[in-house]
């Protein structure tokens, strides 16, 4: 192990291809098999190795989906983390608390697209409270902001079960979201020669969709936008952010604000794909500390990569090893931290 | 050692009473004397059960205290040595259950546990500070859902039960004076011996490695040996609390090592204050007599928003937990008794 750790392993760089030309043939690779498992009619020996392409090809998008969400919610948690180095554990709390409102707007009102935006709108007005009256009296001391987040996560949990008790919501999904679509992948063929064609419900790409277009967005922002500059180099250095006039504490609210909503928008449109039961808080929050150990604490793009580890190993352990599931997030969580301990997109400090 | 034994030359009239401290003599006597007065609730559900948190604390405070890495996986290495004893006894939910005598299980899950704490510590010690807190509750949380899920080993959400204290030199450890004694034994050994270790040349490199580990690898100090060992240690303290808890419930099952457990070991510790052994201790007896009490306050549907409300204040205003607002009480008092004489 402590042979990786070396910053130089430059062993891929012989024979006349640059390191970065291999890494191109071996994602190439990668694709191309991916893709002939997807589209390909499998053959026998294949179907009985991993069961049925059926599963195989619904875990992979069950997988995709789940890690849409993952990276809803991871997103603000790294964010958070990247720019103030306190671990929120109260985020798990603000994704179930954004879907109970979700689900308490969309069955009042009808509007599902309301009940999004009222569970993205509500939490980012709770997360600049928290900002404002929590954390800037601790500011500078992490441990302590840490510990408070642990108080806050009790005593919300505590308080939606005294609110919603303990029963198991679902959110309602309008009827443009229903149904299923039919993928251009064939799964089996009949004996009379007609192809079989996966189905998978729409709102599930739909979820996945979301997830990529707000995950482009936030790459916008940070990487185009002033205030997102402000964020990276609060990010970097937060001392010499505050340092060169720029007022930190707003940067803080926006970013407390942005990573709140998208846990209360996470909420939301995973309490439609999945329910919204106690408990959820503390699943969501594994994920998100899991997906951010190893996509690289206060990087989005680590986010991502981690998320799809997470969610992909997730759904196909569920599939063809039910009760060892955890183990496979586990492990990739250990051999990143024994290979890269700042995670994979993360930066040396 | 170097360290106390040099103290022991310096004074060498020094007599035990002295060196132990009047205070430890009286707590000792009080807390021998305690069965005495006290009712069987009193002694098991409250006392016992105390300890036993207070002994898991105890090993948090270890890591954190004198090493800066607070863990939120001790409930999980006490889960380990509990499940342990349920595998290697017996139990009566017809899975697993080896039926050894306890006199080997109890090593056995001791050892189990100290080696898997020392594993976790040397996952963790690999990043700093307060990714350490991260990493153990994202060790905790997957354990626990493990657990949960795998039926081959863990039961799943049964787990297991019917899991009997043993009983030799005809007494059956599990009935209430027995009990009580055996948590008591435990909490002054381990109490005694962190005391002790916190001293030694171990201890003190310890906390010169949490003050600063650059300069003690700079002088030479394997730093993540150090580290793991300390995790080893405070692997069998709450290993050792695991088997305890095991024989005090008769049951383990996933809810035993869940996430709320593993932060509430978490608040025992700060509640108490990090700075001293006696702290989780202290802080283990009043989370303990408030969860029994405070329901008749709240009511129970309401008593974690109470704990929860308690944990926040303390952290607001008293970071060092009760032990520090004793101390920053104490030299008022001291003022007040000096005013007070003639």
């Amino acid at each position: 192990m402590s042979i990786l750790d070396q910053p130089s392993s430059s062993s891929l760089s012989g024979g006349g291809v640059t390191r970065r030309q291999a890494w191109g043939l071996v994602g190439l690779l990668a694709a191309a098999i991916v893709a002939w498992l997807v589209f390909a009619v499998w053959p026998a020996w294949l179907n009985a190795i991993l069961i049925s392409k059926k599963a195989f090809v619904s875990a992979v998008l069950n997988g995709l989906t789940l890690a849409g969400l993952y990276f809803l919610v991871a997103s603000g948690f790294t964010l958070i983390f990247g720019l103030m180095r306190n671990i929120n554990l109260a985020h798990g709390s603000l994704y179930l608390l954004g879907a109970y409102i979700g689900y308490e707007v969309t069955s009042r009102t009808g509007y599902w697209l309301l009940g999004v935006a009222a569970g993205f709108a509500v939490l980012a007005i709770i997360g600049v409270v928290m900002q404002v009256f929590v954390f800037r009296r601790l500011e500078g001391d992490d441990l302590r902001q840490t510990l408070v987040t642990i108080g806050i996560s009790i005593v919300a949990a505590d308080l939606m079960l005294a609110v919603w008790a303990g029963g198991t919501y679902q959110i309602a999904t309008p009827e443009w979201l229903d149904g299923a679509l039919t993928l251009p992948v064939i799964t089996a063929v009949r004996s009379n020669g007609a192809s079989v064609f996966l189905t998978y419900p729409l709102y599930r790409v739909v979820v996945l969709a979301a997830a990529i277009v707000i995950g482009v967005g936030l790459w916008l922002m940070l990487n185009k936008t002033r205030v997102g500059m402000m964020i990276r180099a609060g990010v970097d250095d937060r001392a010499m952010l505050s340092a060169s006039g720029v007022n930190v504490h707003a940067v803080f609210a926006i970013v407390f604000a942005v990573g709140a909503g998208l846990a209360g928008f996470a909420g939301v449109v995973g309490g439609s794909a999945l329910s919204v039961a106690p408990g959820e808080d503390v699943r969501y929050l594994l994920a998100s500390l899991v997906v951010v150990i190893v996509g690289g604490m206060g990087s989005i793009t680590g986010a991502a990569i981690g998320a799809l580890l997470i969610g992909l190993a997730e759904q196909i352990g569920l599939v063809y090893f039910p009760t060892y599931g955890v183990v496979l997030t586990f492990v990739i969580m250990v051999v990143t931290l024994a290979v890269r301990p700042q995670g994979i997109m993360g930066k040396a400090r | 050692m170097s360290l106390a034994t040099a103290a022991e030359g310096a004074a060498p009239q020094q007599n035990w009473l002295d060196k132990i401290g009047a205070g430890h003599v009286i707590l000792a006597v009080a807390l021998l004397l305690y069965p005495l007065v006290a009712s069987d609730f009193f002694l098991t559900q409250i006392a016992g059960y105390s300890m036993i948190f207070g002994v898991l604390s105890l090993s948090l405070m270890l890591l954190a205290g004198y090493g800066g890495m607070l863990s939120l996986a001790q409930i999980t290495v006490a889960g380990i040595a509990a499940y342990a004893v349920a595998i290697l006894g017996s139990n009566n939910s017809n899975v697993l259950g080896f039926g050894w005598p306890w006199w080997i299980v109890v090593p056995f899950a001791v050892a189990a546990a100290a080696v898997s704490s020392a594993l976790i510590g040397w996952i963790s010690v690999r990043t700093e500070g307060i990714y350490t807190l991260m990493i153990t509750l994202a060790i905790a949380t997957a354990t626990f859902y493990f657990a949960q899920q795998n039926y081959a080993i863990f039961n799943g959400h049964s787990g297991y039960a019917g899991i009997h204290a043993p009983v030799f030199w005809g007494i059956n450890w599990r009935d209430p004076k027995p009990f009580y004694y055996l948590c008591l034994g435990l909490a002054m050994l381990s109490y005694a011996a962190v005391l002790y270790g916190s001293r030694s040349t171990f201890g003190m490199t310890m906390q010169a490695i949490r003050d600063n580990p650059r300069r003690m690898r700079a002088l030479g100090y394997h730093v993540t040996a150090h580290k793991v060992f300390a995790w080893f240690l405070a692997g069998i303290l709450a290993g050792l609390a695991g088997v305890l808890l095991v024989w005090f419930n008769g049951r383990v099952s996933p809810g035993t090592i869940g996430v709320d457990v593993a932060i509430d070991i978490l608040i025992i510790a700060v509640i108490g204050g990090l700075r001293h052994p006696i702290g989780p201790f202290v802080g283990a007896i009043v989370v303990i007599l408030m969860q029994t009490f405070a329901i008749d306050i709240v009511g129970a549907e309401r008593f974690n928003t109470l704990i929860g409300l308690v944990f926040l204040v303390i952290v607001f205003v008293s970071p060092d937990g009760i032990l520090g607002l004793w101390g920053r009480i104490k030299p008022h008092l001291a003022q007040e008794s000096l005013r007070a004489g003639p």
